[in-house]
């Protein structure tokens, strides 16, 4: 926190699964960083669920982040709505349904981003790919400044 | 013209499912199957790895579910380092323990408001866009409320007994790596409401309510949707009680007749095979005894309730006495009372939880117990949706070199592939016109076993759900995504 302004890094991904811990991973780079670990809370899972709803709600910002198969770019970072969707299969939510959650149930609406990193390789049991590697380097630089730059903006009265 | 419907719900890089309904052109059903990709590519992976990992590689397998895999694993390798299934320090059986019914109440209670409320409260008919739990969490706030919190709850007592969120170390092969502090045991006895164990069962109380009142209400639908007879299979303690941790492997035919009677799981080679079928990836076990074709049975929470003799905690076990009453004592054979049985086990966890937060043994200092080192070893546990078989064999290096592991939903596989065949002859068989909500029946019926359809993996830009129709030329005719 900073300034009582909260923000939060939530990766989620299976780490045992190749480029899958993408988001994980820059969850963790967040939280060892000495200098953004001060302000920046971070946590993760395997995948959204339902009291994720309950956790976002006491944040002002909060990234979530995933790995993706689906851009042409290293990284992207999307500003996200809340969704009333849903997906047949049931042991997953996304974002934009976690902040739908929030929305009704809490009554808050924390601004929210889904940084996706493009991923490339499944399978178990397996290193990172070196691709990957290099996505997530550039994900972090330019999450750090964004992270940073909201804060200033929230410092100087203009954020939020 | 003869068509198939698909339905295709591609999630994950791999363990999805999907459902194909061949029709002829009266749009009679020929046949139904439903397919899951299963991912068997574990068990050669963890070959060569020290048998120690095991306990903390298999999370890699599924992220809905690890904690089972991880103290099924456990449990082999407490009998490859010579302890055995029972010579755990009572600390460690009891934080153990304390870690799985954690993970059955937040697996219970996620599947009933999260997948099972939306269907029973707006009606398996209803508009898809609202018959989820956003939908619940629009019209029924506080039972919405309910079940974020009980889900938090169940994932905090995970987290400090397995250590962290994700992969967690908490059971180590002979025992596990910590105690419960006389903190996080107070956090969970007497902190704030709602989050403190006695609004949990309160609570849980109300879930197993609110499926009874639905019930009265709705009698023919639930006893008769997707009924069948079975055998059912599951562990239940030595002395016939309700157990998700430990116990002998029982089963018992549709009318109750014990066909495995309390045999030690070290021995379920004798006793279960697994049948290969050429349009599926996924096995199909059963008992040797009664063979491929009668032999097959159900796991989970129904088959937990007709196999066990009793629940040992009260209020449970009231419940559990209404649940038998309905069948005059007899195996129960109707797919929607595993619902009814969730949550009685839902209220079984609660009980747990706090029988277990009252026990001064979790403060115990005796971690870790030791034995002589043997080859292989079989541990058992119940999983949310079923009995959950994981298998080793090491070498003369302390490497894994065979391990055979029998997940629920394949243990559930026949069942669920009758379950499907019930809908499809019965609701969508002749109709003109296939509809919503005779597809969603489809999903009613396999959410009942609650399958682990999305194993493993998430990523962004996967198709949720897509519906095919294929004439007998094998041309799509028609295609639904939703």
């Amino acid at each position: 926190m900073l300034n009582n302004v909260k923000c939060l890094v939530y990766g989620y991904g299976n780490p045992g699964r190749q480029d899958d811990g993408l988001g994980i991973e820059l969850a963790l780079r967040i939280e060892n960083d000495e200098h953004l670990s001060k302000y920046v809370d971070v946590d993760y899972n395997y995948q959204l669920n339902i009291e994720d709803a309950l956790t976002i709600s006491e944040y002002d910002l909060v990234i979530f982040a995933d790995a993706a198969l689906n851009i042409d770019k290293p990284y992207e970072l999307t500003k996200i709505q809340p969704a009333h969707t849903i997906t047949f299969t049931t042991h997953e939510l996304s974002a934009e349904s976690i902040l739908a959650l929030c929305q009704d149930l809490y009554n808050k609406k924390p601004e929210s981003y889904i940084m996706a990193i493009r991923g490339y390789e499944w399978e178990m049991g397996l290193p990172m790919t070196s691709k990957a590697k290099c996505n997530l380097d550039d994900a972090y630089t330019f999450l750090t400044k964004f992270i940073e730059n909201y804060f200033a903006r929230c410092m100087a009265g203009k954020g939020i | 013209m003869a068509r198939k419907i698909t339905i295709e719900p591609v999630t994950r890089v791999e363990g999805h499912g999907k459902v194909t309904i061949q029709l002829d052109p009266q749009n009679n059903v020929l046949d139904s199957r439903f397919h899951i990709v299963e991912f068997r590519g574990f068990e050669r992976f963890v070959q060569g790895r020290p048998y120690w990992e095991a306990p903390v590689l298999v999370q890699r397998l599924c992220g809905i579910c690890p904690v089972s895999h991880h103290l099924a694993a456990a449990k082999a390798m407490d009998v490859i380092v010579g302890v055995g299934p029972d010579g755990l320090t009572p600390t460690a059986e009891k934080m153990r323990r304390l870690m799985h019914y954690g993970q059955m109440f937040q697996s219970h209670a996620l599947h009933f408001f999260h997948l099972v409320s939306p269907d029973l409260l707006f009606g398996v008919d209803a508009d898809p866009a609202i018959r989820n739990v956003i939908g619940v969490a629009m019209k029924f706030p506080d039972l919405a409320v309910q079940g974020v919190m009980m889900r938090k709850f169940g994932q905090e007592i995970i987290r400090v007994t397995a250590g962290k969120k994700i992969h967690g170390t908490g059971a180590i092969p002979g025992g596990i790596n910590k105690n419960l502090s006389v903190q996080e045991r107070d956090e969970f006895l007497k902190g704030a409401d709602p989050m403190n164990i006695k609004k949990m069962i309160e609570w849980a109380q109300a879930a197993v309510n609110l499926f009874k009142d639905y019930h009265k209400k709705n009698k023919d639908f639930i006893d008769s949707f997707a009924a069948f007879p079975s055998n059912h299979l599951s562990l239940v303690r030595k002395d016939g009680a309700l157990d998700l941790y430990h116990g002998v492997l029982r089963a018992v035919d549709a009318d109750g007749k014990k066909i495995l009677n309390d045999v030690d799981y070290q021995d379920y080679l004798k006793y279960v095979g697994e049948e290969v079928r050429s349009w599926s990836y996924m096995k199909f076990p059963y008992l040797k005894s009664l063979g491929k074709k009668d032999g097959w049975y159900r796991v989970g929470p129904l088959a937990r309730l007709n196999t066990a003799d009793f629940i040992p905690t009260p209020l449970a076990q009231k419940e559990f006495e209404e649940f038998k009453a309905y069948t005059n004592g007899k195996p129960n054979n109707m797919s929607m009372h595993m619902h009814w049985a969730r949550l009685i086990e839902l209220l079984h966890s609660a009980e747990m939880i706090e029988q277990l937060l009252n026990d001064p043994d979790l403060q115990g200092d005796k971690l870790v117990a030791k034995g002589t080192k043997v080859k292989e070893g079989v541990g058992l546990i119940e999983a949310p949706r079923g009995t959950l078989f994981h298998h080793y064999r090491i070498n003369d290096n302390d490497q894994i070199e065979m391990a055979n592991l029998i997940v629920s939903t394949t243990n559930n596989n026949e069942p669920m592939n009758r379950a499907v065949n019930w809908v499809a002859v019965n609701q969508i068989s002749g109709k003109k016109e296939i509809t919503e909500g005779m597809l969603n029946a489809v999903e009613v019926a396999i959410r009942a076993y609650d399958p682990c359809l999305s194993c493993a993996t998430h990523a962004i830009g996967k198709m949720p759900l897509e519906v095919t129709l294929v004439d007998a030329e094998g041309n799509v005719v028609d295609q639904k995504r939703k």
